[in-house]
Protein backbone atom coordinates (compact mmCIF):
# COMPACT_ATOMS: atom_id res chain seq x y z
CA UNK A 1 0.00 0.00 0.00
CA UNK A 2 1.21 3.63 -1.02
CA UNK A 3 0.97 6.40 1.90
CA UNK A 4 3.08 9.08 1.11
CA UNK A 5 4.60 10.90 3.98
CA UNK A 6 3.60 14.70 4.05
CA UNK A 7 -0.01 13.82 3.37
CA UNK A 8 -2.94 13.90 5.73
CA UNK A 9 -5.26 10.79 6.41
CA UNK A 10 -8.50 10.79 7.72
CA UNK A 11 -10.30 7.65 9.34
CA UNK A 12 -12.94 7.73 5.99
CA UNK A 13 -9.60 6.78 4.03
CA UNK A 14 -9.93 10.12 2.45
CA UNK A 15 -6.30 12.19 1.88
CA UNK A 16 -5.98 15.75 2.31
CA UNK A 17 -2.49 17.48 0.88
CA UNK A 18 -2.13 20.90 2.32
CA UNK A 19 -0.86 24.25 -0.02
CA UNK A 20 -1.33 27.01 1.76
CA UNK A 21 -4.93 27.33 2.63
CA UNK A 22 -6.41 24.96 0.64
CA UNK A 23 -6.88 21.26 1.17
CA UNK A 24 -6.35 18.96 -2.10
CA UNK A 25 -8.52 16.09 -1.39
CA UNK A 26 -8.96 12.03 -2.70
CA UNK A 27 -9.18 8.90 -1.54
CA UNK A 28 -6.22 6.64 -0.68
CA UNK A 29 -4.35 3.90 -2.05
CA UNK A 30 -6.29 1.44 1.14
CA UNK A 31 -9.67 3.10 0.24
CA UNK A 32 -9.38 2.32 -4.00
CA UNK A 33 -7.59 -1.30 -3.60
CA UNK A 34 -10.84 -2.04 -1.30
CA UNK A 35 -13.09 -0.54 -3.80
CA UNK A 36 -12.37 -2.11 -6.76
CA UNK A 37 -12.68 -1.02 -10.56
CA UNK A 38 -13.92 2.69 -10.07
CA UNK A 39 -16.59 3.50 -12.92
CA UNK A 40 -18.43 6.62 -11.39
CA UNK A 41 -17.24 9.38 -9.40
CA UNK A 42 -19.67 12.01 -8.47
CA UNK A 43 -18.53 15.58 -7.19
CA UNK A 44 -19.84 19.05 -5.40
CA UNK A 45 -20.08 21.99 -7.54
CA UNK A 46 -17.27 24.78 -7.43
CA UNK A 47 -18.44 26.91 -4.35
CA UNK A 48 -20.38 24.51 -2.42
CA UNK A 49 -19.29 24.64 1.14
CA UNK A 50 -18.40 21.41 2.59
CA UNK A 51 -18.04 20.57 6.29
CA UNK A 52 -15.25 18.27 7.99
CA UNK A 53 -17.24 14.56 8.87
CA UNK A 54 -19.91 14.66 6.20
CA UNK A 55 -20.32 13.48 2.54
CA UNK A 56 -19.45 16.13 0.00
CA UNK A 57 -19.69 12.69 -2.92
CA UNK A 58 -19.93 9.39 -4.38
CA UNK A 59 -17.31 7.38 -5.70
CA UNK A 60 -18.61 4.11 -7.33
CA UNK A 61 -17.34 0.69 -8.35
CA UNK A 62 -19.01 -2.01 -10.55
CA UNK A 63 -20.27 -3.42 -7.50
CA UNK A 64 -20.48 -0.63 -4.67
CA UNK A 65 -21.75 3.07 -3.71
CA UNK A 66 -19.46 4.95 -1.03
CA UNK A 67 -20.03 7.83 -0.15
CA UNK A 68 -17.17 10.77 0.53
CA UNK A 69 -16.45 12.27 3.32
CA UNK A 70 -14.79 15.63 3.91
CA UNK A 71 -11.86 15.53 6.49
CA UNK A 72 -11.90 19.67 6.80
CA UNK A 73 -14.33 22.74 5.98
CA UNK A 74 -14.13 25.30 3.80
CA UNK A 75 -15.52 26.37 0.36
CA UNK A 76 -14.59 23.91 -3.02
CA UNK A 77 -12.63 25.77 -4.92
CA UNK A 78 -12.04 23.37 -8.13
CA UNK A 79 -13.51 19.58 -8.81
CA UNK A 80 -11.14 17.51 -10.71
CA UNK A 81 -13.47 17.10 -13.91
CA UNK A 82 -11.33 15.13 -15.84
CA UNK A 83 -12.61 12.11 -13.59
CA UNK A 84 -16.00 12.65 -15.24
CA UNK A 85 -14.28 10.37 -18.16
CA UNK A 86 -11.73 8.99 -16.51
CA UNK A 87 -12.49 7.78 -12.99
CA UNK A 88 -9.89 5.01 -13.25
CA UNK A 89 -7.47 7.84 -12.21
CA UNK A 90 -8.87 6.85 -8.67
CA UNK A 91 -7.46 3.67 -9.24
CA UNK A 92 -4.12 4.21 -10.94
CA UNK A 93 -3.34 7.78 -9.32
CA UNK A 94 -5.02 7.86 -6.07
CA UNK A 95 -2.64 10.53 -4.84
CA UNK A 96 -1.55 12.63 -8.02
CA UNK A 97 -3.91 12.48 -11.12
CA UNK A 98 -7.14 10.86 -9.24
CA UNK A 99 -7.34 13.75 -6.82
CA UNK A 100 -11.28 15.00 -6.26
CA UNK A 101 -11.69 18.69 -4.91
CA UNK A 102 -9.68 21.30 -3.62
CA UNK A 103 -11.51 23.02 -0.72
CA UNK A 104 -10.23 26.43 0.63
CA UNK A 105 -10.24 25.91 4.41
CA UNK A 106 -12.32 27.35 7.23
CA UNK A 107 -10.71 26.16 10.11
CA UNK A 108 -6.87 24.88 9.78
CA UNK A 109 -6.75 23.30 12.90
CA UNK A 110 -9.58 20.66 11.78
CA UNK A 111 -5.68 19.29 9.97
CA UNK A 112 -5.20 18.21 13.84
CA UNK A 113 -7.46 15.40 13.81
CA UNK A 114 -6.32 13.87 10.76
CA UNK A 115 -3.64 11.00 10.94
CA UNK A 116 -0.13 10.80 9.54
CA UNK A 117 0.89 8.44 7.31
CA UNK A 118 2.22 5.70 9.87
CA UNK A 119 -0.79 5.86 12.46
CA UNK A 120 -3.11 5.66 8.96
CA UNK A 121 -1.37 2.56 8.37
CA UNK A 122 -1.63 0.89 11.71
CA UNK A 123 -5.74 2.04 11.40
CA UNK A 124 -6.04 0.39 8.40
CA UNK A 125 -4.02 -2.91 9.56
CA UNK A 126 -6.58 -3.15 12.46
CA UNK A 127 -9.64 -2.52 10.11
CA UNK A 128 -8.43 -5.06 7.69
CA UNK A 129 -7.67 -7.35 10.27
CA UNK B 1 -17.38 -26.88 6.33
CA UNK B 2 -18.63 -23.90 7.75
CA UNK B 3 -16.45 -20.75 9.24
CA UNK B 4 -17.52 -20.72 12.77
CA UNK B 5 -17.15 -16.62 12.62
CA UNK B 6 -20.01 -15.74 10.31
CA UNK B 7 -21.36 -19.17 10.18
CA UNK B 8 -20.39 -19.27 6.55
CA UNK B 9 -20.04 -22.08 4.23
CA UNK B 10 -17.50 -22.35 1.75
CA UNK B 11 -17.28 -24.65 -1.01
CA UNK B 12 -14.32 -27.38 -2.08
CA UNK B 13 -12.30 -24.59 -3.93
CA UNK B 14 -12.16 -22.23 -0.92
CA UNK B 15 -8.33 -22.88 -0.30
CA UNK B 16 -8.21 -22.50 -4.49
CA UNK B 17 -9.56 -19.16 -4.34
CA UNK B 18 -7.48 -18.02 -1.59
CA UNK B 19 -4.16 -18.76 -3.39
CA UNK B 20 -5.36 -17.41 -6.21
CA UNK B 21 -5.84 -14.22 -4.32
CA UNK B 22 -9.51 -13.67 -4.90
CA UNK B 23 -11.17 -11.46 -2.65
CA UNK B 24 -13.70 -13.42 -0.89
CA UNK B 25 -17.42 -11.88 0.32
CA UNK B 26 -20.45 -13.70 1.93
CA UNK B 27 -23.01 -14.46 -1.15
CA UNK B 28 -26.42 -16.58 -0.27
CA UNK B 29 -24.76 -18.06 2.79
CA UNK B 30 -21.52 -18.92 1.23
CA UNK B 31 -17.98 -17.07 1.21
CA UNK B 32 -17.23 -16.65 -2.17
CA UNK B 33 -14.86 -14.94 -4.29
CA UNK B 34 -16.14 -11.60 -5.98
CA UNK B 35 -12.63 -10.80 -8.02
CA UNK B 36 -9.56 -12.02 -8.85
CA UNK B 37 -7.60 -9.25 -10.92
CA UNK B 38 -10.85 -7.34 -10.66
CA UNK B 39 -14.13 -7.01 -11.81
CA UNK B 40 -13.31 -5.41 -15.47
CA UNK B 41 -10.60 -7.21 -16.58
CA UNK B 42 -12.89 -10.40 -15.47
CA UNK B 43 -15.20 -9.45 -17.54
CA UNK B 44 -13.27 -9.07 -20.30
CA UNK B 45 -11.79 -12.12 -20.54
CA UNK B 46 -14.99 -13.89 -20.80
CA UNK B 47 -16.08 -11.70 -23.47
CA UNK B 48 -12.79 -11.90 -25.75
CA UNK B 49 -11.17 -15.54 -24.31
CA UNK B 50 -12.57 -17.30 -21.72
CA UNK B 51 -13.07 -17.46 -17.66
CA UNK B 52 -13.76 -19.93 -15.22
CA UNK B 53 -15.90 -19.45 -12.47
CA UNK B 54 -17.17 -21.07 -9.09
CA UNK B 55 -21.02 -21.70 -8.67
CA UNK B 56 -20.54 -24.89 -6.66
CA UNK B 57 -23.00 -23.16 -3.92
CA UNK B 58 -25.71 -23.47 -6.37
CA UNK B 59 -28.30 -26.27 -5.36
CA UNK B 60 -29.04 -29.52 -7.36
CA UNK B 61 -32.01 -31.83 -6.56
CA UNK B 62 -32.51 -35.11 -8.25
CA UNK B 63 -35.64 -37.20 -9.20
CA UNK B 64 -35.13 -40.59 -10.04
CA UNK B 65 -38.10 -43.06 -10.59
CA UNK B 66 -40.56 -43.98 -13.10
CA UNK B 67 -42.97 -40.69 -12.47
CA UNK B 68 -39.84 -38.54 -12.06
CA UNK B 69 -40.24 -36.65 -14.79
CA UNK B 70 -43.92 -36.14 -14.60
CA UNK B 71 -43.07 -34.87 -10.98
CA UNK B 72 -40.98 -31.87 -12.07
CA UNK B 73 -43.26 -31.16 -14.96
CA UNK B 74 -45.74 -30.30 -12.21
CA UNK B 75 -43.17 -27.84 -10.41
CA UNK B 76 -42.07 -25.82 -13.10
CA UNK B 77 -43.46 -23.99 -16.34
CA UNK B 78 -41.36 -25.25 -19.10
CA UNK B 79 -41.66 -28.33 -21.08
CA UNK B 80 -40.17 -31.28 -19.14
CA UNK B 81 -42.04 -33.97 -20.47
CA UNK B 82 -40.45 -32.97 -23.67
CA UNK B 83 -36.95 -33.19 -22.70
CA UNK B 84 -34.72 -36.37 -24.38
CA UNK B 85 -31.66 -37.98 -22.41
CA UNK B 86 -29.08 -35.43 -22.44
CA UNK B 87 -30.97 -31.87 -22.83
CA UNK B 88 -31.59 -29.65 -20.70
CA UNK B 89 -34.19 -26.89 -20.13
CA UNK B 90 -34.77 -23.66 -18.36
CA UNK B 91 -37.80 -22.68 -16.17
CA UNK B 92 -39.38 -20.98 -13.29
CA UNK B 93 -41.25 -22.64 -10.64
CA UNK B 94 -44.14 -20.91 -8.93
CA UNK B 95 -46.33 -21.09 -6.65
CA UNK B 96 -50.42 -21.31 -7.79
CA UNK B 97 -50.86 -17.38 -7.14
CA UNK B 98 -47.74 -17.10 -9.93
CA UNK B 99 -45.30 -15.34 -8.17
CA UNK B 100 -41.87 -16.82 -8.79
CA UNK B 101 -39.96 -19.73 -6.08
CA UNK B 102 -37.28 -19.43 -8.20
CA UNK B 103 -35.88 -19.74 -11.18
CA UNK B 104 -34.12 -23.30 -12.41
CA UNK B 105 -32.71 -25.19 -15.16
CA UNK B 106 -33.75 -29.37 -15.82
CA UNK B 107 -31.73 -31.96 -16.92
CA UNK B 108 -33.05 -35.28 -17.59
CA UNK B 109 -29.81 -37.29 -16.89
CA UNK B 110 -31.33 -40.50 -17.92
CA UNK B 111 -34.82 -42.19 -19.09
CA UNK B 112 -35.80 -42.31 -15.25
CA UNK B 113 -33.53 -39.81 -13.79
CA UNK B 114 -33.69 -35.52 -13.63
CA UNK B 115 -31.38 -32.91 -11.82
CA UNK B 116 -32.83 -29.33 -11.21
CA UNK B 117 -30.24 -26.53 -10.52
CA UNK B 118 -31.40 -23.94 -8.26
CA UNK B 119 -30.30 -20.65 -6.70
CA UNK B 120 -28.07 -21.31 -4.00
CA UNK B 121 -29.83 -18.32 -1.54
CA UNK B 122 -33.46 -20.90 -2.22
CA UNK B 123 -31.88 -24.43 -1.91
CA UNK B 124 -33.53 -24.95 1.09
CA UNK B 125 -36.96 -22.68 0.41
CA UNK B 126 -37.43 -24.92 -2.80
CA UNK B 127 -36.01 -28.07 -1.16
CA UNK B 128 -39.44 -27.97 0.98
CA UNK B 129 -41.63 -26.66 -1.66
CA UNK B 130 -40.87 -29.39 -3.90
CA UNK B 131 -40.69 -32.27 -1.62
CA UNK B 132 -44.08 -31.73 -0.36
CA UNK B 133 -45.25 -32.03 -3.26
CA UNK B 134 -43.70 -35.45 -4.71
CA UNK B 135 -46.03 -37.85 -5.55
CA UNK B 136 -45.98 -41.36 -7.40
CA UNK B 137 -42.39 -43.62 -8.33
CA UNK B 138 -40.22 -40.81 -7.37
CA UNK B 139 -37.04 -40.50 -5.27
CA UNK B 140 -35.55 -36.84 -4.80
CA UNK B 141 -32.46 -36.20 -3.15
CA UNK B 142 -30.86 -33.44 -2.72
CA UNK B 143 -27.71 -33.51 -3.83
CA UNK B 144 -26.31 -30.52 -3.58
CA UNK B 145 -23.48 -30.93 -0.74
CA UNK B 146 -21.57 -33.58 -2.91
CA UNK B 147 -21.99 -31.77 -6.34
CA UNK B 148 -19.23 -29.44 -7.69
CA UNK B 149 -20.22 -27.11 -10.19
CA UNK B 150 -17.52 -25.03 -12.29
CA UNK B 151 -18.72 -22.12 -15.02
CA UNK B 152 -16.25 -21.94 -18.05
CA UNK B 153 -17.60 -19.49 -20.15
CA UNK B 154 -15.94 -17.52 -23.32
CA UNK B 155 -14.99 -17.79 -26.91
CA UNK B 156 -12.31 -20.09 -25.84
CA UNK B 157 -13.99 -22.18 -23.80
CA UNK B 158 -14.71 -24.67 -26.32
CA UNK B 159 -10.70 -25.21 -27.36
CA UNK B 160 -9.89 -25.38 -23.50
CA UNK B 161 -12.00 -28.01 -22.68
CA UNK B 162 -11.64 -30.30 -25.56
CA UNK B 163 -8.01 -30.59 -24.99
CA UNK B 164 -8.71 -31.73 -21.48
CA UNK B 165 -11.55 -34.35 -22.30
CA UNK B 166 -10.50 -37.91 -22.90
CA UNK B 167 -10.14 -38.67 -26.30
CA UNK B 168 -10.70 -35.67 -27.60
CA UNK B 169 -14.15 -34.69 -27.24
CA UNK B 170 -16.85 -34.27 -30.31
CA UNK B 171 -17.54 -30.89 -28.71
CA UNK B 172 -20.41 -30.36 -31.41
CA UNK B 173 -21.66 -33.15 -30.55
CA UNK B 174 -22.77 -31.15 -27.36
CA UNK B 175 -25.53 -28.84 -28.40
CA UNK B 176 -26.77 -25.70 -26.65
CA UNK B 177 -28.49 -26.24 -23.90
CA UNK B 178 -27.21 -30.33 -23.89
CA UNK B 179 -25.35 -32.47 -21.52
CA UNK B 180 -23.22 -35.04 -21.73
CA UNK B 181 -21.53 -36.92 -19.40
CA UNK B 182 -17.17 -37.17 -20.21
CA UNK B 183 -13.95 -37.67 -18.30
CA UNK B 184 -12.28 -34.33 -17.80
CA UNK B 185 -8.72 -34.36 -16.86
CA UNK B 186 -9.27 -38.11 -15.28
CA UNK B 187 -12.72 -36.58 -13.44
CA UNK B 188 -16.51 -37.78 -14.35
CA UNK B 189 -18.08 -34.60 -15.11
CA UNK B 190 -21.33 -33.73 -16.63
CA UNK B 191 -20.98 -31.31 -19.34
CA UNK B 192 -23.53 -28.62 -20.15
CA UNK B 193 -23.35 -25.92 -22.88
CA UNK B 194 -24.84 -23.66 -20.89
CA UNK B 195 -24.32 -20.28 -18.98
CA UNK B 196 -24.93 -16.91 -17.69
CA UNK B 197 -23.21 -14.85 -19.57
CA UNK B 198 -24.17 -14.70 -23.07
CA UNK B 199 -20.98 -16.30 -24.22
CA UNK B 200 -20.62 -20.12 -25.44
CA UNK B 201 -19.45 -22.18 -22.69
CA UNK B 202 -19.95 -24.60 -20.66
CA UNK B 203 -21.16 -25.94 -16.71
CA UNK B 204 -18.75 -28.81 -15.39
CA UNK B 205 -21.42 -30.91 -12.74
CA UNK B 206 -18.35 -33.02 -10.96
CA UNK B 207 -18.06 -34.53 -7.41
CA UNK B 208 -17.16 -31.47 -5.00
CA UNK B 209 -14.20 -33.38 -4.26
CA UNK B 210 -12.71 -33.41 -7.46
CA UNK B 211 -13.79 -29.67 -8.01
CA UNK B 212 -10.23 -28.66 -6.99
CA UNK B 213 -8.24 -30.81 -9.29
CA UNK B 214 -10.67 -30.01 -12.20
CA UNK B 215 -10.26 -26.14 -11.29
CA UNK B 216 -6.39 -26.77 -11.62
CA UNK B 217 -6.21 -28.52 -15.06
CA UNK B 218 -8.47 -26.38 -16.49
CA UNK B 219 -6.47 -23.07 -15.39
CA UNK B 220 -2.92 -24.46 -16.29
CA UNK B 221 -4.66 -25.73 -20.14
CA UNK B 222 -6.47 -22.58 -20.45
CA UNK B 223 -3.83 -19.92 -19.74
CA UNK B 224 -2.02 -19.67 -22.88
CA UNK B 225 -5.86 -19.09 -24.07
CA UNK B 226 -5.95 -16.12 -22.23
CA UNK B 227 -8.42 -18.51 -19.61
CA UNK B 228 -9.11 -16.19 -16.13
CA UNK B 229 -10.50 -17.15 -12.88
CA UNK B 230 -13.56 -15.05 -12.39
CA UNK B 231 -15.70 -14.21 -9.29
CA UNK B 232 -19.24 -13.28 -8.99
CA UNK B 233 -18.75 -9.25 -9.96
CA UNK B 234 -17.93 -10.32 -13.20
CA UNK B 235 -20.70 -12.96 -13.64
CA UNK B 236 -23.38 -9.53 -12.43
CA UNK B 237 -22.05 -7.58 -15.02
CA UNK B 238 -22.03 -9.88 -17.68
CA UNK B 239 -25.46 -11.41 -16.45
CA UNK B 240 -26.56 -8.08 -16.60
CA UNK B 241 -25.66 -6.75 -20.19
CA UNK B 242 -27.77 -10.09 -21.29
CA UNK B 243 -31.21 -9.12 -19.19
CA UNK B 244 -30.57 -12.28 -18.00
CA UNK B 245 -32.71 -12.48 -14.34
CA UNK B 246 -31.04 -12.52 -11.13
CA UNK B 247 -33.53 -14.19 -8.20
CA UNK B 248 -33.74 -11.80 -5.72
CA UNK B 249 -33.10 -9.18 -7.81
CA UNK B 250 -35.35 -8.85 -10.79
CA UNK B 251 -37.64 -11.50 -10.07
CA UNK B 252 -39.34 -13.17 -6.57
CA UNK B 253 -42.32 -14.11 -5.16
CA UNK B 254 -43.91 -10.81 -5.57
CA UNK B 255 -43.13 -11.34 -9.78
CA UNK B 256 -44.42 -13.45 -11.78
CA UNK B 257 -42.58 -14.94 -15.19
CA UNK B 258 -45.13 -12.86 -17.73
CA UNK B 259 -44.34 -9.41 -16.57
CA UNK B 260 -40.84 -10.83 -16.05
CA UNK B 261 -40.22 -11.35 -19.64
CA UNK B 262 -39.86 -14.78 -18.93
CA UNK B 263 -43.79 -15.93 -21.12
CA UNK B 264 -41.16 -18.17 -23.08
CA UNK B 265 -40.73 -20.37 -21.06
CA UNK B 266 -44.15 -21.19 -20.19
CA UNK B 267 -45.76 -23.83 -21.48
CA UNK B 268 -49.43 -24.38 -21.32
CA UNK B 269 -50.26 -26.43 -23.58
CA UNK B 270 -48.04 -29.05 -21.69
CA UNK B 271 -49.86 -30.40 -19.51
CA UNK B 272 -50.65 -29.06 -16.05
CA UNK B 273 -48.13 -27.55 -13.92
CA UNK B 274 -48.40 -25.06 -10.45
CA UNK B 275 -49.22 -21.42 -11.42
CA UNK B 276 -50.79 -22.72 -14.52
CA UNK B 277 -54.03 -21.21 -13.68
CA UNK B 278 -53.06 -17.76 -12.46
CA UNK B 279 -50.87 -17.34 -15.46
CA UNK B 280 -53.82 -17.86 -17.77
CA UNK B 281 -55.54 -15.76 -16.36
CA UNK B 282 -53.00 -13.35 -15.90
CA UNK B 283 -51.96 -13.72 -19.66
CA UNK B 284 -55.67 -13.48 -20.41
CA UNK B 285 -55.82 -9.93 -18.41
CA UNK B 286 -53.06 -8.68 -20.13
CA UNK B 287 -49.79 -8.18 -18.49
CA UNK B 288 -49.83 -4.68 -15.61
CA UNK B 289 -45.95 -4.10 -15.63
CA UNK B 290 -42.60 -5.46 -17.75
CA UNK B 291 -39.71 -5.39 -17.07
CA UNK B 292 -37.47 -3.53 -19.23
CA UNK B 293 -33.85 -2.60 -19.94
CA UNK B 294 -32.62 0.88 -20.36
CA UNK B 295 -29.57 2.71 -20.91
CA UNK B 296 -29.05 6.23 -19.23
CA UNK B 297 -28.91 9.40 -20.79
CA UNK B 298 -27.12 11.78 -18.31
CA UNK B 299 -24.96 10.50 -15.78
CA UNK B 300 -25.21 8.61 -13.12
CA UNK B 301 -25.64 4.56 -12.47
CA UNK B 302 -28.81 3.03 -11.33
CA UNK B 303 -28.78 0.74 -8.51
CA UNK B 304 -31.33 -1.98 -7.38
CA UNK B 305 -34.07 0.31 -5.41
CA UNK B 306 -33.96 3.47 -7.12
CA UNK B 307 -37.19 4.47 -8.16
CA UNK B 308 -38.14 4.75 -11.82
CA UNK B 309 -40.30 8.19 -12.72
CA UNK B 310 -42.41 9.27 -16.03
CA UNK B 311 -43.70 12.55 -15.84
CA UNK B 312 -42.15 13.24 -12.54
CA UNK B 313 -44.44 10.10 -10.54
CA UNK B 314 -42.80 7.03 -8.91
CA UNK B 315 -44.04 4.20 -11.68
CA UNK B 316 -41.56 1.34 -11.08
CA UNK B 317 -38.40 0.30 -9.68
CA UNK B 318 -34.80 -0.59 -10.38
CA UNK B 319 -34.13 -4.06 -10.03
CA UNK B 320 -30.38 -4.31 -11.33
CA UNK B 321 -28.14 -1.84 -12.74
CA UNK B 322 -24.09 -1.22 -13.19
CA UNK B 323 -21.69 0.49 -15.40
CA UNK B 324 -21.57 -1.78 -18.68
CA UNK B 325 -17.64 -2.84 -18.87
CA UNK B 326 -18.64 -3.78 -22.68
CA UNK B 327 -20.63 -0.82 -23.60
CA UNK B 328 -18.84 1.54 -21.14
CA UNK B 329 -22.36 2.80 -20.24
CA UNK B 330 -24.39 2.95 -17.07
CA UNK B 331 -27.18 0.23 -17.82
CA UNK B 332 -30.44 -0.67 -15.77
CA UNK B 333 -33.31 -3.31 -15.38
CA UNK B 334 -36.79 -2.57 -13.69
CA UNK B 335 -40.57 -2.62 -13.62
CA UNK B 336 -42.35 -0.17 -15.37
CA UNK B 337 -46.00 0.17 -16.62
CA UNK B 338 -46.75 -1.73 -19.40
CA UNK B 339 -48.13 1.05 -21.18
CA UNK B 340 -44.90 2.97 -21.01
CA UNK B 341 -42.26 -0.15 -21.81
CA UNK B 342 -41.64 0.56 -25.21
CA UNK B 343 -38.06 0.33 -26.57
CA UNK B 344 -36.97 4.89 -26.86
CA UNK B 345 -39.67 5.60 -23.89
CA UNK B 346 -37.77 8.05 -21.77
CA UNK B 347 -37.36 7.24 -17.88
CA UNK B 348 -36.29 9.28 -15.14
CA UNK B 349 -34.27 7.40 -12.19
CA UNK B 350 -34.00 8.95 -8.98
CA UNK B 351 -30.80 8.54 -8.19
CA UNK B 352 -29.59 10.00 -4.72
CA UNK B 353 -32.65 12.43 -4.90
CA UNK B 354 -32.06 13.93 -8.53
CA UNK B 355 -34.01 12.78 -11.46
CA UNK B 356 -31.84 11.89 -14.32
CA UNK B 357 -32.53 10.94 -17.62
CA UNK B 358 -33.15 6.82 -18.95
CA UNK B 359 -34.16 5.24 -22.64
CA UNK B 360 -35.78 2.40 -22.51
CA UNK B 361 -33.53 -0.04 -25.42
CA UNK B 362 -33.50 -3.18 -27.23
CA UNK B 363 -32.21 -6.12 -25.22
CA UNK B 364 -30.26 -7.50 -24.81
CA UNK B 365 -27.75 -4.98 -24.44
CA UNK B 366 -24.73 -6.70 -25.74
CA UNK B 367 -24.96 -8.43 -28.80
CA UNK B 368 -21.90 -10.39 -29.85
CA UNK B 369 -21.51 -8.66 -32.99
CA UNK B 370 -21.18 -5.01 -31.85
CA UNK B 371 -17.81 -6.40 -30.27
CA UNK B 372 -14.73 -4.34 -31.35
Amino acid sequence: MELPSGLKYSREHEWVRVEGNIAVIGITDFAQSELGDVVYVELPEVGTEVEANNTFGVVESVKAVSDLFAPVSGVVVEANTTLEDEPELVNSEPYEDGWMIRVEMKDESELNDLLEADSYRAYTEEESG
Amino acid sequence: MTNSEQDLRRTSLYETHKAAGAKMVPFAGYEMPVQYTGVIDEHNAVREAAGLFDVSHMGEFEARGKEAGAFIHKMVTNNVLRLEVGGVLYAAMCRAEGGIVDDLTVYRLDEERYMAVVNAANIEKDWEWMASHRTGDCAFENVSEGTGLLALQGPKAETILSKLIAGGGDMAAIPYYGARNKDVAGCEVLVSRTGYTGEDGFELYCKSADAPALWDSLMSEGEGEGLKPCGLGARDTLRTEMKFALYGNDIDESTHPLEAGLGWVVKYKAGDFIGREKLLSLKAEGVKRKLVGFEMVDRGIPRHGAPILIDGEVAGEVTSGTMSPSLGKAIGIGYVPASNADEGAALEIDIRGKARRAQIVKTPFYKKTQAE
